[in-house]
């Protein structure tokens, strides 16, 4: 059984906005699903004792001097963005922020 | 202007029924050179996008690295709010979509803040001492500045499309949640202030903040909730966001409970939402259901590993705490001997640091109190100043007070002296040599002075003779006139009661 309902796919496409055909929610749901429970294997292998993990390598404060470097010019930030208005990026506008 | 038309409950009515339960999250922008995650400058005021690395864009394949003064400020401040500090702690994102951040996360702490379980005493303006518990202080970073464009000015209604400036973007932040504060009554909104207050004072001394609630560094979200007076559980709340001066904490805790209580009264229920406060109005208005975009999928952060905090570590920077500004404050007071009413003043006039350097440099508490809180603060207000910008020197104070006390001048003479000093003519002493303002106390010129207004007024000279000693005043005047003000007031007593025989 998937781990991801369509429900769930919906739930995610919205938070992401991103749009999704109906087609597509069939297929990804299968996929994302498959993904999911392969991940899941995991927590097989790994008993209660084994602490939860996001870094491969046992490394611990990686800390950096407070110490200003080199910033991008203008050109360079904005040299991605699809729209800009003199020295800004331009987006379209989007209500549900705060 | 927002178009508010939601009933309220009279305040006081509202909290003879109703307990208020309230809870802050305060937002501390930290002042370190650089971000959070990226070597950017840490600045405000700056050309748009000119603050700006590629981890600050979030671009493709960029490894943010964590800014060790932005970790050992965090720290600070946790053991400042009396809180424990986390043995390990991580990084977690929060995702969500919004262009004020370009990497559709904000790289935050999510179930291991780096500290925790503190407290701080918060005292009200009676001296009434309220214990605020903390839940947490964790890090994470600002996100950048949206400008939304036509429509109504500045607003996201209607707007067409919004410019977004990614210089605070990795800002490092600092934001403190308190536990759920019950208990403060109709105290509830001056008890919200001053929390507020307390936190911005304390980022302030420990120096890891600007501190500036008109910039930004300072930014609260209010919650409320109101229960019944017998209740024991919570009511819904809801969130007042981005209370951006002490003020407006203030009103905003008192506008949601006098909603609440409508709200509550007339049967309905309570949305858990978000509110937007305005200002103008002084009003709170819906902003998202809570429910709606709440799901950040929150996850370890892959490219930061954790941090360990030794307890050598926080020996040392505990050792670089100052004293609490509350404690500064009690042994000001009985250091300097005010009644409660002059130092509340002194405090309330922010003149604290200026009055203890004054002391340091020799001056009583006294004599200190009178300069900064008198003539300065004149002085300051009609320049309309800061009483701190007005440049006046410890120093200054100091010498005025001995020439006064030397009997070099007197005090009208020493305000005029002050002047002088501001407008850059030099010292004090200086300033009365160069244009002659010491006092006339030689007893010749004074006794000529004092003669001719004896003989000018009769009448006055018999009151006094009648044993009327106030009348003495009246004779001050023209003597005074006669020596360009610069009379020893108590010398030119002295001969009107020897001439006189007294």
């Amino acid at each position: 059984m998937s781990a991801i309902s369509r429900e769930d796919l919906v739930h995610l496409a919205q938070l992401a906005h991103i749009e999704m055909s109906d087609a597509e929610l069939d297929k990804m749901t299968g996929e994302l699903g498959a993904i999911v429970n392969a991940i899941a294997s995991v927590s097989e292998v790994a008993s209660s004792d084994v602490p939860a993990t996001s870094h491969p390598i046992p490394l611990t404060n990686v800390l950096r001097e407070d110490v200003v470097g080199e910033t991008l010019s203008i050109d360079e930030v904005l040299l991605n963005a699809p729209d800009s208005d003199s020295d800004r990026f331009k987006v379209p506008a989007i209500l549900d922020g705060e | 202007m927002s178009n508010y038309t939601d009933e309220l409950v009279d305040f006081d009515e509202a909290l003879d029924r109703y307990d208020p339960v309230l809870g802050f999250e305060v937002h501390v922008e930290l002042n370190t050179k650089t971000k959070m995650f990226s070597d950017a400058p840490n600045a405000f005021g700056d050309d748009p996008n000119t603050n700006v690395t590629p981890v600050d864009l979030g671009l493709p394949g960029v490894l943010p690295v964590v800014n060790k003064t932005a970790v050992e400020y965090s720290i600070l401040i946790g053991l400042a709010l009396n809180c424990q500090i986390a043995e390990k702690c991580g990084f977690a994102r929060k995702n969500y979509f919004y262009p004020d951040t370009p990497k559709n996360f904000q790289t935050s702490q999510y179930d291991d803040p780096i500290a925790h379980d503190g407290w701080l005493d918060i005292e009200l303006e009676d001296g009434e001492v309220f214990r605020v518990e903390i839940e947490r202080a964790h890090m994470e970073e600002d996100a950048g500045k949206l400008t939304h464009m036509g429509g109504a000015a500045g607003r996201i209604q209607g707007a067409d499309y919004s410019l977004v400036d990614y210089n605070r973007a990795g800002v490092p932040l600092v934001e403190i949640v308190t536990k759920p504060i019950v208990g403060a009554g109709k105290r509830a909104p001056e008890l919200a202030r001053a929390y507020v207050a307390a936190i911005r004072e304390i980022v302030k001394n420990l120096g890891v903040s600007d501190a500036k609630m008109e910039r930004g560094n300072v930014r609260c979200d209010a919650n409320v909730s109101l229960m019944p007076k017998d209740a024991e559980k919570f009511g819904t709340r809801t969130e007042t966001k981005n209370v951006n001066s002490l003020r407006a904490v203030e009103h905003a805790v008192r506008f949601e409970i006098e909603r609440h209580a409508a709200v509550l009264d007339s049967g309905a229920k309570i949305v858990q939402e978000t509110r937007h406060w305005h200002e103008d109005t002084r009003t709170t208005t819906s902003g998202r259901p809570k429910s709606d975009a709440d799901d950040y999928r929150y996850f370890p952060e892959p490219d930061l590993v954790p941090i360990v905090t030794t307890a050598e570590w926080i020996d040392e920077l505990r050792a670089r705490l100052p004293e609490p500004p509350a404690e500064r404050r009690k042994r000001l007071k009985a250091e300097w001997g005010y009644a409660d009413k002059e130092f509340r003043d002194v405090v309330n006039a922010g003149v604290l640091d200026e009055i203890e350097q004054t002391v340091a440099a020799g001056a009583s508490a006294a004599v200190a109190r009178k300069w900064w809180m008198g003539e300065i603060a004149r002085l300051a207000k009609a320049a309309d100043k800061e009483i701190a910008d007005l440049g006046v020197t410890p120093e200054t104070i100091v010498e005025l007070n001995s020439l006064i006390q030397g009997k070099k001048i007197n005090d009208k003479i020493a305000r005029q002296v002050l002047e002088f000093v501001l407008a850059g003519e030099g010292t004090p002493s200086e300033i009365v040599e160069k244009r002659s303002l010491a006092v006339v106390n030689d007893d010749d010129a004074l006794g000529k002075a004092v003669d001719e207004a004896m003989a000018a007024m009769p009448d006055v000279v018999e009151k006094i003779k009648g044993g009327k000693m106030q009348a003495i005043g009246a004779l001050m005047g023209p003597v005074m006139k006669a020596t360009r003000g610069q009379a020893d007031a108590g010398r030119v007593r002295e001969i009107v009661m020897e001439k006189l025989g007294l």
